[in-house]
């Protein structure tokens, strides 16, 4: 098991390294950010003092080795339009993305298993038909779009939720500020988290509704269903259990996907999280924040793999055996 | 129901009786959040607005960029090269202490040897002493004779001697940003007080009951959130959760006007949208004979085709059409109002005939090939414009191809995308706003001859160069009395556009603040969103 561990462990370093190489070399290209920091007024010695000061004047590979220095001793750079620490305005703004991608992976999983499985179990009901034409449309109607509409129908026409931002009321659970244990702060969060979770809980309503169905004509459910089992106890233990295989281990990568990519629904909704961030730096060309984000971003991807590796092992012995040979 | 409305008429008497003063708050939705609350971190237009709020000026813009007192209410020219200026007198910073001659002095010092920041506030500090007479009277001395005295000083704020940080002593005056942005130091003169800044969310500030200068404060307590998203700005004022936007988007203005429940505010700003064309190069990257083929001359180096050009494009077209009637056609650097103008320049016509005489006498009545670049989310419309234009000159035998691209690449490219880091593009959309609020600032930066070491022709991307205009401008710019340096302005106004053609002047962008009912706002040239200039209607 520990050697299974480490070799995954090295794998993910050296995806980490070569993934900083990528990102950094990708958002170096990419203009000068001093056109867009420096004032229109400013003359050409102001702009070269800047230019010097940012340390955009040194050679790419210089620039990267003082990256990488940096980085290894936890500092990914100054950001260039804030003047703080790139790691530190991420962080601050962390909770805000991960609280809204928590509730947006509950609503997904919640609704999502349930309708799945009720779909699968009677494929040719009007209601599985019902569930799986609207599962279609949470794939293909664009998040931004959604979004809007929500914010004129919940909080412009019927005004019962308010259109942007995040509640004010936080409480510190275990150090980790969280607006969940306020009305507030659900009244801020539903329409953001929904509009997030729409396009997960397509997924997880087809994820289940076809493991629904293959689960179904396996021997064991027969053999439950024929030792006279109760139906409940049938789909609740012996079809759900087998259903969330597969699930759990898609969930796990989307979970970093709710996180890296909440970028659309904290723009519509000015929802203050990194994704907000993110647009904004890229508008600005704060490329240590664009790549400290990115960084953190494939971070939590190599470590969800690494997790869900784990979870799989202890799961399914042969996978561990399979990798012990190997 | 009727007894529902009487029993909240009631209600409203009641509370109306009870409290006769109210609370009055704002809530504004901006389009950009500051990057620090360092008065000298980064001069840029969302710092300078908010930070505004908390901290004075010497002397303070009106909303039509006109000079009024700050902290300075007397401000002459004693000699050529030296400026009295007479400080607010009981003026007390946030924390009570007294604002004196040293603030001013320890301000100016701080700003001009800023380390680190983005955009310092050099430009305007940079051979400036300034000297203490006594405690409410200091001298500014410049070593050549500097009459745009008055119009720096509405840039720098002034902040107390008395404030403490936790930096590095010998660095900007041991004062970090960050001590700004948690309220350590963010301790000045002005109307409102910070409360606290919530990165990505919000900045809060509080009426300070004890300012005795000349902006207004209209309201005790002022939120500014920040929502960048258009149609989410637009949506938090028509859901309540704002009482004012800014940078209504033009698409969303006839719907706005409308809607009873919201207010509209417009003005013209200080900004220009204009055309730059390449005057440097004998072979231009970007010309092309008709058909597209490269082409050894380049036509735009003659003021006769930028002129031909000119009359090429309807203005008023693109005013109506594209900008949905937000912007004024424009003919030069300044609209209306401004300092430093020309008379003689009025928007060119619409004139195809005389544009096809004028490239005909130029020797290119068979016309030639263009590409226009812009970028396309920097400028209101800007994409679209460019579309336009490349429209208007295809259809009068000018085929022109259009590029747009998002503002970050496009800004590089533009300003050293060529060889040896010169200008890459042939035909540019840009737009210019005037800071100092008079001719002088467009003239130096876009028109005046490229040279780094007097700091001309900074974003002067076309590269247009006539020693003439060179000389008036520099003649104005050490011109104290005000009518002279007025008339060699516009002269200078008057050869390098209407002589030269040096930039094609589009339009004058006009500004869209939205409030709900019962509010409204002066509509500010400098584009800024500020809550002193908002009022009740």
């Amino acid at each position: 098991m520990s050697v299974f561990i480490i070799r995954r462990l090295m794998q993910a370093m050296l995806v980490v390294l070569v993934m900083s190489f990528l990102v950094f070399a990708g958002v170096y290209v990419v203009g000068d950010p001093t056109q867009i920091l420096v004032a229109d007024d400013a003359d050409q010695a102001e702009r070269a003092r800047v230019i010097a000061e940012l340390g955009l004047d040194q050679p790419f590979h210089m620039q990267y080795l003082q990256f990488l220095g940096g980085a290894l001793s936890g500092n990914l750079g100054e950001s260039f339009r804030f003047n703080e620490p790139a790691l530190q305005l991420i962080l601050e703004r962390l909770p805000a993305t991960l609280e809204l991608a928590f509730v947006a992976l509950a609503i997904a999983v919640f609704f999502g298993i349930p309708l799945g499985t009720w779909a699968g179990l009677r494929p040719e009901s009007p209601v599985a038909k019902t569930i799986m034409t609207g599962s279609i449309l949470g794939f293909s109607l664009p998040t931004f779009w959604v979004g809007i509409m929500m914010i004129l129908l919940f909080a412009v026409i019927l005004g019962w939720l308010p259109s942007t931002g995040r509640s004010d009321e936080i409480t510190y659970v275990l150090g980790f500020p969280t607006t969940l244990f306020s009305l507030d702060g659900w009244a801020h969060i539903l329409l953001p988290a929904v509009n997030l979770a729409l396009f997960k809980l397509s997924l997880v309503i087809r994820l289940s509704r076809a493991g629904a169905r293959e689960v179904v004509h396996q021997d064991y459910i027969k053999f439950a269903r024929a030792k006279g089992l109760s139906e409940s106890r049938v789909i609740l233990v012996h079809v759900m259990k087998n259903i969330l295989i597969p699930v759990v281990t898609v969930l796990g990568l989307e979970f970093g996907g709710l996180v890296a990519f909440s970028v659309v629904t904290e723009t519509v909704f000015a929802w203050p999280g990194i994704g907000k961030l993110l647009i904004e730096s890229i508008s600005f060309l704060d490329r240590p924040v664009i790549v400290a984000y990115l960084m953190i971003i494939v971070l939590i991807f190599v470590f969800l793999n690494l997790v869900v590796d784990i979870a799989y092992s202890i799961l399914d012995p042969r996978v561990r055996l399979q990798d012990m040979k190997s | 129901m009727t007894m529902i409305r009487r029993l909240g008429a009631v209600a409203i008497a009641f509370g109306a009786f009870t409290t006769p003063v109210y609370a009055e708050d704002i809530t504004i939705g901006l389009a950009a959040e500051p990057s620090s609350m360092d008065p000298y971190f980064h001069n840029l237009g969302p710092n300078n607005a908010l930070i505004g709020h908390m901290f004075e000026r010497l002397v303070e813009f009106d909303a039509n960029q006109q000079l009024i007192p700050g902290l300075a209410t007397e401000w002459k020219a004693v000699s050529d090269t030296v400026w009295e200026l007479k400080l607010r007198k009981d003026t007390t910073f946030h924390d009570g202490s007294a604002f004196t001659a040293d603030d001013v002095i320890f301000s100016f010092a701080r700003a001009d040897q800023y380390e680190g920041g983005n955009s310092s506030f050099r430009t305007y500090t940079k051979g400036k002493t300034v000297t203490k007479v006594d405690d409410l009277t200091v001298r500014i001395a410049t070593e050549a004779p500097y009459p745009l005295m008055p119009n720096d000083l509405t840039t720098v704020m002034m902040m107390s001697s008395g404030a403490k940080g936790t930096g590095d002593p010998a660095k900007n005056k041991g004062i970090e940003a960050k001590d700004f942005n948690d309220g350590t130091a963010t301790i000045g003169t002005g109307p409102f007080r910070f409360v606290e800044w919530k990165k990505g969310e919000r900045v809060t500030l509080k009426k300070f009951d004890k300012y005795n200068g000349g902006l207004k404060q209209p309201f005790d307590n002022v939120t500014f959130k920040f929502i960048p998203a258009q149609p989410a700005r637009v949506a938090a004022l028509m859901a309540g959760d704002v009482d004012m936007i800014d940078n209504v988007p033009t698409v969303d203005i006839a719907r706005l006007k409308k809607d009873s429940s919201v207010a509209l505010s417009q003005g013209v700003s200080n900004r220009v949208i204009y055309l730059h064309l390449d005057q440097f190069r004998e072979k231009s990257p970007f010309v092309t004979t008709v058909d597209g083929k490269p082409l050894d001359k380049n036509p735009l180096l003659d003021p006769k085709v930028r002129k031909a050009l000119s009359l090429m494009i309807n203005r008023q077209a693109i005013v109506d059409r594209v900008m949905e009637g937000v912007a004024l056609p424009a003919g030069q650097l300044l609209p209306d109002g401004f300092f430093g103008r020309s008379p003689n320049l009025t928007a060119d016509p619409y004139d195809p005939k005389a544009a096809k005489k004028l490239l005909a006498e130029a020797g290119w009545g068979d016309g030639f090939g263009l590409t226009i670049h812009g970028p396309n989310d920097r400028y209101i419309n800007d994409s679209k414009i460019c579309e336009a234009i490349g429209q208007m000159l295809t259809a009068n035998g000018i085929p022109t191809k259009v590029e747009t691209m998002t503002k970050n690449v496009f800004f590089s490219r533009a300003s050293k995308g060529g060889p040896d880091k010169s200008p890459e593009f042939s035909f540019i959309l840009v737009g210019w706003g005037s800071g100092t609020g008079e001719a002088s600032s467009p003239l130096k930066s876009l028109l005046a001859t490229f040279d780094p070491k007097k700091g001309f022709g900074a974003s002067n991307r076309g590269r247009h160069s006539n020693p003439k205009m060179d000389e008036a401008l520099v003649a104005a710019l050490a011109t104290v009395d005000d009518k002279q340096r007025g008339a060699l302005l516009a002269e200078a106004t008057d050869i390098g556009i209407g002589q030269d053609m040096g930039i094609i002047p589009l339009h004058y962008q006009v500004n869209t603040w939205a409030t709900r009912k019962g509010l409204a706002y002066h509509a500010r040239t400098d584009e800024r969103t500020v809550a002193y200039d908002v009022y009740k209607k």
